[in-house]
């Protein structure tokens, strides 16, 4: 392989944010992401929006990837994709979120910015091949 | 693109782009040179993931940024697995803020050799400094190419370098060359050693002790972290005794006079030795708690110091641009000649003509490079 052939891969952060302690979603979805050939940068627990953004603009992500199961995530979602917007990179960064969404917010969420939220039962496969399908080519 | 498959991409790869190292770029270098340099975080983001992605046009874009690098001091730290890299990372990372200095950190991981996925994990232990945008942390994965991993590693700290960074760390777990070769980059190296890690001691003896030029005992406050300290301390003292002009730098640069200091120089003539030779020291830790920390800087200090008075900064810049130069041309070398062997039926139908005894290696390998090398020829003589 030549020093220019490419070497695209998807890079994602996982990312637990707000009081919510259950990170087990975020641990299979991580170590599903890293099986398909992704690159996963997991955030640990406990994080505010801040530091979510700041992670994901300096590691470059495709995907951010949130998990709440908190239900705090009218208020967490918004303050992140206001802070990826600050910084230029909201609009190509894929935003997904899983987790306990009730159906209605689900919509305001989509509505605001997030690609797809994904609830309980999702097969990994079904978020996989989303991820695929909808990362966008950025140059 | 979202290929993921390696065969995929080297097939592509192979299928007759050789004109690949002059492809056109696929992104707007100027703006992007433009935007980093001018500071901007988004930019500077983006041009590693360039870098590691060998987005055509990269080259450019490294080269566009070199004219803006060399004012960055470049600290290395590696170490096994658990002994504390990027906790104490974290904390360097905070006391260089502390002192005015802004801060960039490159963790490595290593990639699943399988999937080519990787977990990066580094950035979970890195919460001192968290919300400060003058740190920049990146995680790197290993990506599974071989000798890539260090280009790609000293081509995001030119990144970082242009972009105005003061102070950048590389982590990366010591397991292998290729790691070996990622610290290489740095001008300063930092090894970590755990208490009661004899075995350690042990591995260090066997190869990554000639790159060293600090030795940090973190979790200094658990048992035998004294013994672990004494033992580096000897086995330091044993190689010094064998030979002073060895630790004077882990690329083996000879400096100033050093050796005329001759057979028990270091201990007759100690200020004379001093002056030419490091001193690798061993600085106790307790990173979880930030202890030490600022005498792991001084440590750093003095040695860029000492880099900087014997000329072997200078001299260790000169040979890594070398040996980068010469891992290029190698790649692209190599890449020409990927090409060459597709054309030819691939590696597979060549390797079978030999196990046949149709042929043998030395004959392939001729074959393959005569023309590479009438083509030189002829170029040479216009």
């Amino acid at each position: 392989m030549s020093v220019e052939g490419e070497q695209r891969t998807i890079r994602c952060l996982v990312a637990k944010v707000g009081l919510d302690g259950h990170d087990r979603g975020a641990h299979v979805i991580a170590r599903a992401f890293r099986d398909a050939g992704f690159e996963v940068i997991y955030s640990g627990l406990h994080n505010a929006p801040d530091e979510i953004v700041q992670a994901a603009v300096q590691e470059d992500v495709d995907v951010l990837g949130i998990s709440i199961l908190s239900g705090a995530h009218n208020t967490l979602v918004p303050k992140i994709i206001e802070g990826l917007e600050e910084y230029g990179a909201f609009e190509d960064t894929l935003l997904i979120v899983g987790g306990v969404i009730p159906d209605d917010d689900k919509q305001e969420l989509k509505e605001m910015g997030v690609a797809e939220v994904f609830g309980p039962g999702t097969e990994l496969e079904t978020t996989i091949e989303f991820v695929r399908e909808n990362v966008q080519d950025r140059r | 693109m979202t290929e993921q498959s390696v065969p995929e991409e080297s097939a592509a790869a192979a299928n007759g782009q050789s004109t690949e190292r002059a492809a056109a770029p696929a992104f707007d270098v100027d703006e992007l040179v433009e935007n980093l340099v001018a500071g901007e975080h988004r930019a500077l983001a983006r041009a590693i993931t360039h870098i590691e992605d060998r987005t055509p046009g990269y080259r450019e874009l490294v080269g566009r940024l070199h004219e803006h690098t060399g004012d960055a001091s470049v600290v290395g730290i590696t170490g096994s697995p658990g002994t504390g890299k990027s906790t104490l990372v974290d904390k360097l990372a905070l006391e260089y803020r502390d002192r005015g200095h802004t801060v960039g950190v490159i963790a490595v991981d290593p990639a699943s050799p399988f999937t080519g996925g990787a977990v990066l994990g580094d950035r979970i232990r890195m919460g001192s400094t968290v919300g400060d945008m003058e740190v920049f942390v990146r995680s790197m994965s290993a990506r599974g190419a071989l000798g890539g991993l260090a280009a790609a590693t000293a081509d995001a700290v030119r990144a970082l370098d242009a972009f105005g960074k003061d102070r950048i760390i590389i982590e990366t777990v010591g397991a292998g060359q290729n790691e070996i070769d990622v610290v290489r980059t740095a001008d300063t190296v930092a090894v970590l050693v755990q208490p009661g890690a004899g075995d350690d001691v042990q591995m260090l003896k066997a190869g990554i002790l000639e790159i060293a030029d600090c030795f940090v005992v973190n979790k200094a406050d658990l048992d035998g972290a004294n013994r672990t300290v004494q033992e580096l301390t000897e086995m330091l003292q044993l190689e010094r005794d064998v030979d002073p002009v060895v630790r004077t730098g882990h690329h083996g640069v000879p400096e100033g006079d050093a050796s005329a200091d001759g057979d028990g120089g270091a201990d007759v003539d100690e200020d004379a030795a001093d002056a030419t030779t490091w001193r690798t020291p061993v600085v106790e830790t307790i990173a979880t708690k930030g202890e030490g920390v600022d005498a792991v800087i001084e440590a750093f200090d003095d040695h860029r110091e000492h880099l900087q008075a014997t000329g072997a900064l200078e001299e260790r810049a000169r040979l890594r641009y070398a040996e980068e130069i010469r891992t290029l041309l190698r790649e692209d070398l190599g890449a020409i000649l990927e090409d060459e062997i597709d054309r030819r039926g691939g590696i597979e139908e060549l390797a079978r003509a030999v196990h046949d005894r149709e042929t043998d290696p030395y004959a392939v390998a001729d074959d393959l490079l005569a023309p590479i090398e009438d083509c030189v020829e002829e170029q040479r003589l216009e």
